[in-house]
């Protein structure tokens, strides 16, 4: 069972994501970047399940649950940053602190 | 309400049997209500009067004059009238009752007829010396108000109602004698007036007071038939309360040292003068003194030589002062005093008769003197004697009146003073008191020597005055005409040994009383003391004549004999008013000061103290303990509380992505700590 | 009309409440109709009080009537118990009446700020004290009535009193006149009421001793004295003698009462000098002396003793005064005296002497304070030295003045007599046990006392009323006594004349309630 390969994309694709949510100014990418961590977290999920083999199948569930709401929480962002950029005209995270003390 | 069934009848004298006297007796109260009422009328009515109130109280006196009269006519009979009556006002526990109510007898008779006859005579002619002066209605209402009061006392059967008479006829005084308050120096002699009164009637009020409580009762003849009896309960007592009575008879009767408040009394306009020396207010005295006269007779025997040492103070050296006044309203009212020295020495010697039919005279020719004066002062606008002089020749009638007055008072033969001094001078002699009778004929003296004085200084010489003086209206002679008849003729009811058909004798008028009582009445008279008596009258006029005359030389030295050492002691009375303002001072000053010192500073030092304590303690709580110490950890907390969220908000930027970096970073630190840590 | 009797009490004490709760509801601004409305409802009270005096039965003086006894807090044992005798009758009419004339008074007469449906709120709450504490025949009732007069005391002299600024030694600022009174006043007082509640309290736990449930109802409390002994009722007495005398007040709890008196506005010191002064020797009355009567008998010199100082102290203190209003309340201290001396002598004459003393004082010191307050109203001063000449500027209201100022010091004829002479008739013979000199000794002061009253009342009536009227007033035009003026003092003048020439008006109700106290009390004694 080739494990650790699946390990190493996830870590990667986690990085990454990590990176983008992190750097990008943009709200659109930031959001990307989040869905990239997810991606990563349900390649762990699914590899780390076929290797230890349950037999609830918890893995796979689990991703399920998380694809659903990236899914949701996409939507969601989309639209706050939609609703943003219509009354800022901009969707460059640096210029938004709405949500300072 | 109820008859009294317990009258006793007097055994002595002519009246063998008494009458109850009909309705005359019944209705006798309507005499003690009439000039109360008018005051009240007058004083809510008045002003829309048509003689601003005079017509009520004249004619409430009148009435009382007529009312009398009868009952004096019924008591000269062969019987004499007895009858009381009292409505209960207030049981108040332990047996005692209030009661208000009239006596009808003798005394109170004779009491009635002398304050209507004299009232009567006094208001006529106040109504025409009060014309044009101030605040005549009030005036009047408090004329009324005092011979009211007066009936109250004489009429009351009890001791109650006499204390409210005794100080309702001081609170009128008060009235009258500061009438013209807008000077200081009457509202002044006014409160004197009052306030020596008041001082006097706490000797009344606990007299009453003992008496009162011992007896069970407040009627006078509760208290007659106890010292009859010479009762076991009111002996131990019986000599306080009859001093105690007695020194509230000198406060009103002016007996030294409390007659200080009477010349002052002068203040007053002259008709409350002639009132008052006559009728309503200085009688009292010498009334209560008869009509608890039992008292003294059986069980307070002891207390009989004080009041004879003060009555023969009085009589003798009040007299002195009336030599040297100027003011001749003063030297009446000096007079006035010593007079009334001879009738409460005349009781207290045991001359029961022999006081009050001074005190019968007297009423008739003091009232004229006074009334007189009053004339005289309203012709020349001026108190004193040496603005007068003359005024025999612009003032007929007044002149001829005065002199009969002062002829009755000096106690020239057959005039009314001379017989009613006799009889004093006699009584002192049949009781003993030797001296004190010889002293008696030696004011005799002084008497006559002042009358003299005063009738020179004023009627005879030149006239010193200002203006032209006049004669008074006939509203105001004729009420001296009216007194001169009785001056003169008061006399011959009571002649020793004489007994007028059908009128009786003075002795017996009085001798009608609810007890039986001891009384000396000599059946004939003592013609050497008589003789002496009248010898000392003469001399004293003859001298005063010789003296202040205006045949004598050079009499403005004359006005101003000045003895040493005694002349000033005349002029300053004795300073007892100097010694009674420096009693007073002492009790307005340093008395109610300190108190008022005590209370602003110690009471109230105490009080603010403990207040200021408090606060001082509450401020030390408060800030010490409360503000630094309990809210000082609280506040701590509450500031490190905020400087530390102060501090911490800043990584709040609000900035997402610092956020996310924070979580990351955080996430690392948990990975080392989980992977290398544990 | 068996209705009526059973809730006339009720009605007298609650419907001043209740009409003030009413007014609450009227608009601050209509001030007629809230003058209108506690008219109104003052006047059904007098009304309904002396229904009551009528159809009181007064061959039964000494028992309690028109009674009412209800559970109220049962878990103390504490009842709505109220009804009244002999003796609290002509004090329950004299507080309806008095409040009356103070609302017609105030028609006119308002201190600032004034805001006349506060005052009048206050006024009928303080109503419902007065009149509660007069039929309150259960103490833990009596003391709430007590207690609830302080209030609006305290209000009106806060609210309405007398701003001038004033330094109290010991104190480091200036305040005003009318706080510094107010608060020590309610001080004053409440330090009174903690040793009397405290004294309530242990009659209520000792009442159970025997066996029996604790109780807090009056007559049942005198019913079971015998259970109150010793140290214990001289301890419980003191607490409440203290409670007591600073109401009175008796010197030297008194100097509360001369600055409140100055401070409050005319009726607030009509209202403390007429009514709330007697709560304190009614309580004496009502309460202490039934209740431990042997106690009574120790305490009896004492409070004679502070009596009688108080007698010649208020009288010099007010020879020392050049306020008219603090002349007159420092009388209030002398006057009290001869009521507390009466009450000392533990005898009948002594303590009828104090009911109608009370009743007289309040009438004639009353009305005293409405003239001061007119005075001060027309003259907008109390400074003797600058009036003078009243009667001639005012002739009818230095008329009243002079004949109020001779009623108070006691002359014969007028109410002020009675009591003052009744006292000194009492103290000749007090109580048998109780020392005969002692109590002479203060009759004799005592009635120096009066001397000196006369001294002080004579001495104000020439500074105010007699003489010139000085240069400050010339020219000026004063208004004599208005109608309201008239209205709200004929009745306290009629009345002074008529218990003073009929004491019976007074003495008829209650001599047998006193005969009967003073029998139950000391009957083992025997007199």
């Amino acid at each position: 069972m080739i494990l650790n390969q699946f390990l190493i994309l996830a870590a990667l694709l986690f990085c990454m994501g990590v990176y983008g949510l992190l750097v990008r100014r943009n709200a659109v990418m930031v959001l990307l970047s989040v869905e990239l961590m997810l991606a990563a977290v349900n390649i762990n999920l699914v590899a780390l399940e076929a290797f230890w083999q349950t037999s609830e199948a918890l893995g796979q569930i689990l991703a399920v649950f998380i694809i659903t709401i990236a899914a949701a929480e996409v939507g969601i962002g989309l639209a706050i940053i939609l609703l943003i950029f219509r009354n800022r005209r901009s969707a460059n995270v640096d210029e938004l602190n709405l949500m300072r003390w | 309400m109820g008859v009294s069934t317990n009258l006793y009848l007097a055994a002595e004298g002519a009246a063998a049997a008494a009458t109850t006297g009909g309705i005359w007796s019944e209705w006798a109260g309507l005499m003690l209500i009439g000039p109360m009422l008018a005051f009240v009328v007058i004083v809510l009515f008045g002003k829309r009067m048509r003689y601003q109130g005079a017509e009520v109280a004249i004619g409430a006196m009148a009435f009382n004059f007529v009312w009398s009269s009868v009952l004096l006519l019924l008591n000269m009979g062969d019987s004499g009238v007895l009858y009381e009556r009292s409505l209960e006002i207030a049981a108040v526990g332990g047996g005692l009752v209030f009661e208000l109510g009239w006596i009808v007898d003798g005394l109170s008779i004779m009491m009635y007829w002398v304050v209507a006859a004299v009232g009567l005579a006094v208001f006529v002619y106040a109504h025409g010396y009060m014309k044009g002066e101030v605040r005549v209605t009030f005036f009047f209402a408090a004329l009324s108000l005092f011979a009211g009061s007066m009936l109250v006392l004489v009429g009351s059967p009890n001791l109650v109602q006499l204390i409210i008479g005794w100080e309702g006829v001081g609170l009128a005084s008060y009235l009258l004698i500061g009438h013209n308050w807008e000077l200081k120096e009457n509202s002044s002699a006014a409160m004197k007036a009052f306030y020596t009164n008041k001082v006097a009637d706490v000797g009344l009020v606990i007299g009453v007071i003992i008496i009162g409580i011992t007896l069970g009762s407040f009627h006078f003849w509760d208290l007659a038939a106890a010292a009859a009896e010479h009762s076991a309960a009111l002996g131990p007592v019986a000599v306080a309360a009859g001093l105690l009575l007695f020194f509230g008879a000198m406060g009103k009767s002016a007996q030294f040292p409390l007659h200080i408040w009477l010349p002052d009394a002068m203040a007053g306009p002259t008709p409350v003068s002639a009132l008052m020396h006559a009728a309503t207010m200085v009688t009292a005295g010498i009334y209560l003194m008869a009509r608890t006269f039992p008292l003294y007779q059986e069980l307070a025997t002891a207390a009989r030589p004080w009041m004879i040492a003060a009555g023969t103070i009085t009589l003798f050296g009040m007299g002195l002062l009336a030599l040297v006044a100027d003011d001749i309203k003063r030297v009446l009212a000096y007079s006035t005093v010593s007079q009334l020295g001879y009738m409460m020495t005349a009781v207290a010697a045991g001359g029961y008769t022999a006081g009050l039919f001074h005190l019968f005279t007297h009423a008739f020719f003091k009232a004229l003197l006074f009334l007189g004066a009053g004339s005289v002062i309203h012709a020349v606008h001026s108190n004193n004697m040496s603005d007068m002089g003359g005024l025999r020749r612009h003032m007929p009638d007044t002149y001829r009146t005065f002199v009969i007055g002062a002829l009755a008072l000096a106690g020239v033969f057959p005039l009314s003073g001379f017989w009613s001094k006799d009889e004093i001078l006699a009584t002192l002699g049949y009781e003993g008191y030797n001296l004190v009778m010889w002293i008696a004929v030696a004011g005799a003296f002084v008497t006559a020597f002042y009358m003299a004085r005063a009738v020179a200084l004023t009627f005879f010489g030149e006239y010193r005055g200002h203006g032209e003086p006049h004669e008074s209206p006939p509203i105001m002679t004729r009420p001296l005409w009216a007194l001169a008849v009785p001056a003169v003729l008061a006399g011959v009811v009571n002649i020793p040994g004489l007994k007028l058909p059908w009128i009786g004798s003075f002795t017996d008028w009085l001798s009608v009383r609810s007890v039986p009582m001891g009384d000396h009445h000599a059946e004939a008279i003592d013609v050497g003391l008589a003789a002496a008596g009248l010898a000392a009258a003469v001399a004293g006029l003859w001298l005063g004549w010789r003296a202040f005359g205006p045949s004598a030389a050079d009499r403005a030295d004359r006005d101003r004999v000045e003895i040493p050492v005694l002349y000033p002691l005349l002029r300053q009375k004795y300073y007892l008013d100097h010694a009674a303002l420096g009693l007073v001072w002492v009790i307005r000053q340093p008395a109610a000061r300190a108190v008022n010192w005590v209370n602003d500073y110690v009471i109230d030092g105490v009080v603010n103290g403990v207040g200021a304590l408090c606060q001082r303690l509450a401020g030390l709580l408060y800030g010490g303990v409360d503000q630094h110490g309990i809210d000082g950890v609280v506040h701590g907390l509450s500031w490190g509380t905020s400087g530390m969220g102060g501090l911490i908000r800043r990584i709040q930027s609000g900035r997402v992505q610092q956020y996310a970096g924070l979580l990351v970073a955080g996430l690392l630190l948990l990975a080392v700590v989980v992977l290398f840590v544990l | 009309m068996d209705l009526l009797d059973s809730w006339a009490l009720t009605l007298i004490v609650f419907l001043p409440l209740v009409g003030a709760l009413v007014a609450l509801a009227i608009p601050k601004e209509r001030e007629e109709a809230v003058k209108q409305w506690t008219l109104l409802v003052s006047v059904v009270t007098l009304v309904l009080a002396v229904v009551v005096a009528a159809r009181f039965d007064f061959g039964a003086a000494a028992g309690f009537q028109f009674e009412v006894d209800l559970p109220w807090i049962s878990a103390i044992g504490a009842n709505y118990h109220i009804g009244i005798d002999g003796i609290s009758l002509p004090l329950l009419v004299l507080s309806a009446l008095v409040v009356v004339l103070c609302v017609i008074y105030s028609w006119q007469h308002w201190d600032e700020p004034r805001n006349p449906r506060a005052f009048l709120i206050l006024m009928m709450i303080l109503a419902t004290g007065m009149n509660g504490t007069f039929v309150a025949l259960d103490l833990v009732l009596f003391f709430i009535f007590f207690e609830l007069v302080l209030l609006p005391m305290y209000f009106m002299i806060g609210i309405w009193g007398d701003r001038t600024m004033r330094k109290i030694p010991g104190f480091r600022k200036e305040v005003e006149t009318r706080l510094y009174a107010a608060i020590k006043f309610f001080i004053f007082t409440l330090f009174g009421s903690a040793f009397m509640l405290l004294g309530f309290l242990a009659l209520y736990f000792k009442s159970g001793s025997g066996g029996q449930q604790s109780t807090f109802d009056i007559p049942e409390l005198i019913a079971r004295g015998h259970l109150f002994e010793g140290t214990f009722a001289w301890l419980v007495f003191g607490a409440m003698f203290l409670g007591f005398a600073v109401k009175v007040p008796m010197w030297p709890f008194h100097t509360w009462l001369p600055d409140a008196h100055t401070a409050a506005p005319t009726v607030g010191s009509v209202l403390l000098a007429a009514i709330l002064l007697k709560l304190g020797s009614y309580a004496f009355i009502r309460i202490a002396i039934p209740i431990l009567p042997e106690t009574a008998r120790d305490w009896a010199p004492a409070i004679a003793v502070l009596a009688v100082i108080g007698i010649i102290y208020g009288s010099l203190a007010c020879l020392a005064q050049t306020d008219v209003k603090r002349l007159i309340a420092f009388s209030s201290v002398g006057h009290m005296g001869f009521v507390m001396l009466g009450i000392a002598t533990l005898t009948e004459v002594g303590i009828n002497a104090a009911i109608i003393g009370m009743v007289a004082h309040g009438l004639i010191t009353g009305l005293l304070f409405f003239l001061a307050g007119s005075i001060h109203h027309r003259y907008h001063t109390r400074e003797m030295s600058r009036l003078g000449g009243n009667l001639k500027l005012m002739p009818v209201m230095g008329g009243i003045l002079g004949f109020t100022a001779m009623a108070s010091l006691g002359l014969p004829g007028l109410a002020g007599f009675w009591g003052e002479f009744m006292a000194l008739l009492g103290s000749y013979q007090p109580l048998p046990g109780l020392s005969t000199s002692f109590f002479r000794t203060a009759m004799v002061i005592g009635a120096i006392g009066t001397v000196l009253t006369a001294g002080y009342m004579l001495w104000m009536l020439q500074k105010v009323n007699l003489g010139e009227p000085s240069d400050e007033w010339a020219g000026q035009e004063f208004q004599d006594v208005d109608r309201y003026e008239m209205v709200a003092w004929a009745p306290l003048i009629v009345l002074i004349v008529a218990v003073g020439v009929y004491p019976k008006l007074v003495l008829g109700v209650t001599t047998d309630a006193v005969v009967g106290l003073v029998e139950s009390a000391f009957r083992a004694v025997g007199g």
